[in-house]
């Protein structure tokens, strides 16, 4: 199937590396919620087959920025949105983009696993039906067979698919809200903190798991552990009171960043 | 620095600086009891520097317990991780720089047998003088944490270096002039190699403390002023 070797991995991302392309381009976005600014004119770009982790303390404006790549602040009355963000070159808050089509191709992760109260199967096949993506009954058992796998969870669930998905343990529903996500064939994956509310084990797993979806796509991440961010990610972002303060190369940013706010937040020291 | 919001794990690190103080302090007079021993055959002497060299090993292992402990609980970041694996490198260094007088030590009762004359024991006093010095200023850095100043002791290596070969020609001309001074001028060489060594360690933790400084590791080669192992070649 799918599931690709270690070595497979490397030498695929290897290549693409070598010409940095950007899936994603921010600039001068800022959000307000109502009258509160909520982040100061973000320039971020988000390249291609990478893991971008987005760090800082609470309130910073990591989530905002991260729901403004798939437009999840438009269900938010007050919120505001200015700048430009881009995805393969389109701006994504152009009044002609759909946005459900939008989200099909950004998809999300949320904190705390929430799969729909039916099956793992109607889970996973939900999303291509409502956007059209099968019609066959074993067209829908392709993939959802395909998109477990991705996520891992294909031996653990595969002899209990009408069984449903809240009957999993906490680590296997974020793994089927993965596949969920990955079973709309989406260009990039925001994840929300997705390991924050998972034992040791399940997270080595969602960690592993991204690890090997970043063959495929692009993946933004939010996550509050710094250790999280300095295994998984190959860019990281540091936000701080709604500003940027600092994006470099991951190895670089938790051995020796440039910025002293960086510098005293990933090592636990009052700034 | 900012302090850090879990107040022990300021005092975890301080352990490690306060305990590598102490090393360097005490691998320091080793050093110089080493060589005071060898040059005034005082056998008291360097039966303690051997003995004090069990102490050298132990806070080595105590660092290296205490960082193993700290990197477990706190996961340090940047500056914080630098500053652990800098303290273990730093401890090595300084252990290494013990068994190295320690060595000095042995080899007096050998040489104490012989006459030496002066002029040799006052090369070999004047050696360690600048290897101390070396050493003296490498902690002085490690207390500071001066990138500058870490770099300018690395500079200075060379000069050591260079006492050390014209040694080396010195204790052959004895050796040829008597063989008798064979046994005493081949011990006399080995401290002195020893001395030379202590200075490259003395340059190990200076480079150390730089990137513990920076992040980044000291630019260009080290100077090197030691042509001993070429002497007597073909040519030379």
């Amino acid at each position: 199937m799918n599931i690709m070797t270690e070595a497979a991995v490397e030498k695929a991302l290897d290549q693409k590396m070598n010409t940095v392309s950007h899936k994603m381009v921010g600039k001068d976005v800022s959000v307000y919620y109502g009258e509160k600014r909520a982040l100061f004119d973000v320039n971020l770009n988000v390249r291609e087959n990478t893991v971008t982790a987005l760090i800082g303390p609470s309130g910073c404006g990591k989530s905002t920025f991260l729901r403004t790549l798939n437009r999840m602040n438009d269900t938010i009355e007050s919120c505001r949105v200015t700048g430009r963000i881009t995805l393969d070159e389109d701006d994504i808050y152009d009044p002609s983009i759909d946005v459900v089509e939008l989200r099909a191709r950004v998809g999300m992760v949320f904190q705390k696993p929430n799969p729909f109260p039916k099956s793992i199967y109607e889970n996973v096949a939900y999303g291509p039906k409502i956007h059209g993506l099968a019609r066959t009954k074993a067209e829908f058992d392709q993939i959802v067979e395909t998109s477990l796998q991705k996520a891992g969870l294909w031996n653990e669930a595969k002899d209990r698919l009408h069984e449903p998905g809240t009957g999993l343990s906490g680590g296997q529903q974020q793994r089927l809200c993965i596949a969920r996500a990955v079973a709309v064939s989406p260009e990039v994956i925001l994840m929300d903190e997705p390991c924050s509310a998972l034992d040791p084990i399940a997270t080595a797993k969602v960690e592993e798991l991204i690890h090997e979806l970043r063959a495929n796509y692009t993946i933004v991440i939010v996550t509050h552990s710094m250790q999280q961010a300095a295994r998984v990610s190959q860019r990281t972002a540091m936000f701080h009171l709604g500003n940027l303060v600092e994006e470099n190369d991951t190895d670089k940013m938790f051995t020796n960043p440039d910025d002293q706010r960086t510098q005293d937040y990933i090592m636990g020291r009052f700034g | 620095m900012a302090t850090h919001i879990a107040s022990v794990y300021d005092e975890d690190l301080k352990y490690l600086t306060r305990r590598i103080s102490e090393m360097g302090g005490l691998a320091e007079q080793m050093v110089a009891e080493s060589v005071r021993a060898l040059v005034n055959s005082d056998l008291a002497l360097a039966q303690k520097v051997i003995s004090d060299d069990a102490i050298l090993d132990d806070a080595e292992r105590q660092i290296g317990e205490k960082a193993i402990i700290t990197i477990a609980k706190r996961q340090p970041m940047a500056a914080d991780l630098r500053e652990i694996m800098g303290s273990i490198r730093i401890a090595a260094d300084l252990e290494r720089v013990g068994d190295l007088g320690k060595n000095n030590a042995k080899r007096v009762i050998a040489v104490s047998s012989a006459s030496l004359p002066r002029q040799l024991a006052r090369g070999l006093e004047h050696l360690a003088e600048l290897a101390l010095v070396q050493l003296k200023e490498v902690l002085d850095v490690y207390a500071s944490r001066s990138p500058e100043k870490a770099n300018s002791i690395r500079e200075r290596d060379g000069e050591i270096d260079a006492i050390y070969t014209s040694l080396f020609r010195e204790l052959l001309t004895y050796m040829m002039e008597d063989p008798r001074n064979i046994t005493p001028c081949t011990h006399l060489l080995f401290c002195a190699k020893n001395i030379e060594r202590i200075g490259d360690h003395a340059t190990n933790i200076a480079e150390t403390i730089y990137y513990m400084a920076t992040g980044a590791q000291p630019v260009g080669e080290r100077p090197k002023d030691d042509t001993a192992n070429t002497v007597g070649a073909i040519g030379t």
